[in-house]
């Protein structure tokens, strides 16, 4: 085990200092991990053992996929994690692309109109539009429930915009100009050089897109009829307001114990995000930082 | 770039244009233009009105608790892992660390429900060693430390990036210069780590007060009811009950409307104190 690299100036902790800062370390992880253990063991646990239990299950004694299989039978649930799947994914694409094309323009200098442009996009992060006149505008635009009221009022974040940038801006200059003179136009200039030099920032900005469309609900709530709502929307009517979840989310009706169930909505709606995150991880530090240093 | 620039011209402009609607009495049927104009009425409303006031006031109670509570713990956490040789454990610990600022206000809501409601797990444990339990889920008493509490476990550790990031720029040979005087840890840490990364604590503590007015517009939203308002009502949510609940659009977009503008002033004015104080700020 020696991945512990100490330079030779640095003296030997005390063991009172090393015992605290593991403690302080543990004390993190496990904040961060038991939450998610309970509600996992809950939701394979079965409904007898959840209710002798008092409602939580720290290690099931005989796990059951039952609560999933009900969930995933056809109900509302169901529908619910189609439809936050396929906003996250066309979603994702619609904000990759715009937010690609816009960034690059606004990194080349000398674009026509390309200084007013950008301080007509930072002024919107200073100053939102406000919640009603939006939802006025998404009313007068015939969104209202269709699934596109998800995706095109939240098309661009600045934040994002900006972290693209600044990773295009961090290119050198000689690649734009060898491009330039093997004769290839802006669109083939960002496709074929700026792009896949841009890795570590798209995986970041797509990530930060796809996360934001998969957790989104509020504006579900506001736009969208119940029958077409995403996942999380469902999550929160059924577990966190509380209404009863039984009747409607499995395909056959009131047969197992609202918790388990409850929890494993939970965890469909949370692994996505855990999945997918370790493949990202190691390009947030990088991307993040081009972005948020040099705006 | 068209499509880009579209997007922002329709959806943040021609929205910020409806804002007109906050001088006019909006009558749905009538649309924005044929609804009457009622000049600064909405307005006059809005400052006689109790409601609104108590959800400022508990906005800025809350944005004060958060800049007292939340915002040295990512710090004390960067401190922390930067002292940490050990390369594997420390990036162990940043990775989980990380996680929960992906997870959604709801699935946070709901966390926490299960581990500190009524028939949570804490309470579980004090039912079972025959203790008296506790109720936080719904107590108005309770809310304001809860939420701080829910910032804290969401964001610490995605607030731990940026110090990281200041850290990683101290310049070793400092550190191995002050050793070789004889600097202690402590020492060590107090002439050289602290006076490095203070430009980044000053910065980041003057935008959060320009941004006072904004405090976690979900968060409160999903609890409210558990709560009731006289807690947990923020200036956002009380935008949110007045215009989309009641269907009075003109008076929310009003207090929508006054928000955005002392919003925008603080966010500027601090980013002008920062630029005074030789900082980069956000933006130029």
């Amino acid at each position: 085990m020696s991945a512990q690299t100490r330079p030779a100036w640095m003296e030997k902790p005390r063991p009172l200092t090393q015992a605290a800062k593991a403690v302080a370390l543990v004390a993190v992880v496990l904040l961060v991990c038991v939450p998610f253990l309970v509600i996992l063991s809950t939701s394979l646990a079965s409904p007898k053992e959840v209710v002798d239990n008092g409602g939580w299950v720290l290690w099931p004694t005989e796990p059951t996929l039952k609560a999933y299989r009900d969930i995933l039978d056809g109900g509302i649930v169901t529908h619910a994690l189609g439809v936050s799947a396929g906003v996250t994914v066309v979603g994702t694409l619609f904000s990759l692309f715009c937010t690609v094309t816009l960034a690059y323009a606004l990194s080349r200098p000398g674009v026509f109109g390309g200084r007013p442009v950008l301080i007509l996009v930072l002024f919107t992060f200073l100053f939102p539009p406000g919640m009603i006149p939006s939802f006025l505008l998404v009313k007068e635009l015939g969104l209202l429930d269709s699934y596109g009221s998800l995706i095109f009022p939240v098309l661009i974040n600045v934040f994002n915009l900006v972290v693209l940038r600044g990773f295009f801006q961090s290119i050198p200059d000689e690649l734009y100009e060898a491009a330039r003179l093997d004769g290839a136009g802006d669109w083939r200039v960002l496709w074929s050089v700026v792009l896949p030099l841009s890795k570590a920032a798209l995986a970041v900005v797509g990530l930060f897109y796809a996360v934001a469309y998969w957790n989104s609900w509020f504006y579900a709530s506001l736009y969208l009829e119940s029958d077409h709502w995403p996942l999380q929307q469902v999550l929160r009517t059924y577990v966190v307001a509380g209404s009863g979840l039984t009747d409607t989310a499995t395909s056959e009706g009131a047969v197992n114990a609202p918790q388990t169930v409850q929890m494993a909505v939970l965890v469909i709606a949370t692994v996505p995000i855990l999945l997918i995150y370790p493949f990202l991880q190691k390009y947030f530090t990088k991307g993040v930082l081009t972005g948020a240093i040099k705006s | 770039m068209l499509p880009g620039l579209g997007y922002f011209l329709l959806f943040h402009y021609g929205a910020l244009a409806g804002n007109v609607i906050a001088f006019k009495d909006y009558v749905p049927f009538d649309g924005i233009w044929g609804s009457p104009w009622v000049g600064l009425g909405n307005f006059q409303r809005m400052f006689q009105d109790a409601e609104f006031w108590d959800a400022v006031l508990n906005t800025l109670w809350i944005a004060v608790l958060q800049i007292v509570f939340y915002f040295p713990v990512p710090l004390a956490l960067a401190l922390l892992l930067h002292t940490l040789t050990w390369t594997t454990v420390r990036r162990f610990v940043q990775s989980v660390a990380y996680l929960p600022h992906f997870i959604s206000w709801v699935i946070v809501v709901a966390l926490f429900q299960q581990v500190l409601g009524d028939t949570g797990l804490v309470n579980g444990y004090l039912g079972d060693a025959a203790l008296s339990t506790v109720d936080i889920i719904g107590n108005p008493d309770a809310f304001r430390p809860l939420t701080v509490a829910q910032v804290i476990w969401k964001d610490a550790g995605w607030g731990t990036i940026i110090f990281l990031a200041a850290l990683s720029q101290v310049d070793e040979q400092q550190y191995e210069a002050a050793a070789i005087d004889g600097a202690g840890p402590w020492r060590r840490f107090w002439h050289v780590t602290l006076p490095a990364i203070r430009p980044v604590i000053v910065l980041l503590l003057i935008m959060r007060l320009g941004d006072i007015l904004s405090v976690g517009f979900e968060q409160m939203l999903l609890q409210r009811d558990a709560v009731g308002p006289e807690a947990a009502e923020i200036i956002d949510t009380f935008v949110y009950y007045q215009g989309m609940v009641g269907g009075d659009y003109g008076f929310a977009a009003a207090a929508g409307l006054f928000k955005g503008v002392i919003g925008a002033l603080l966010v500027y004015a601090a980013n002008k104190v920062a630029h005074r104080l030789g900082e980069q700020g956000v933006y130029k």
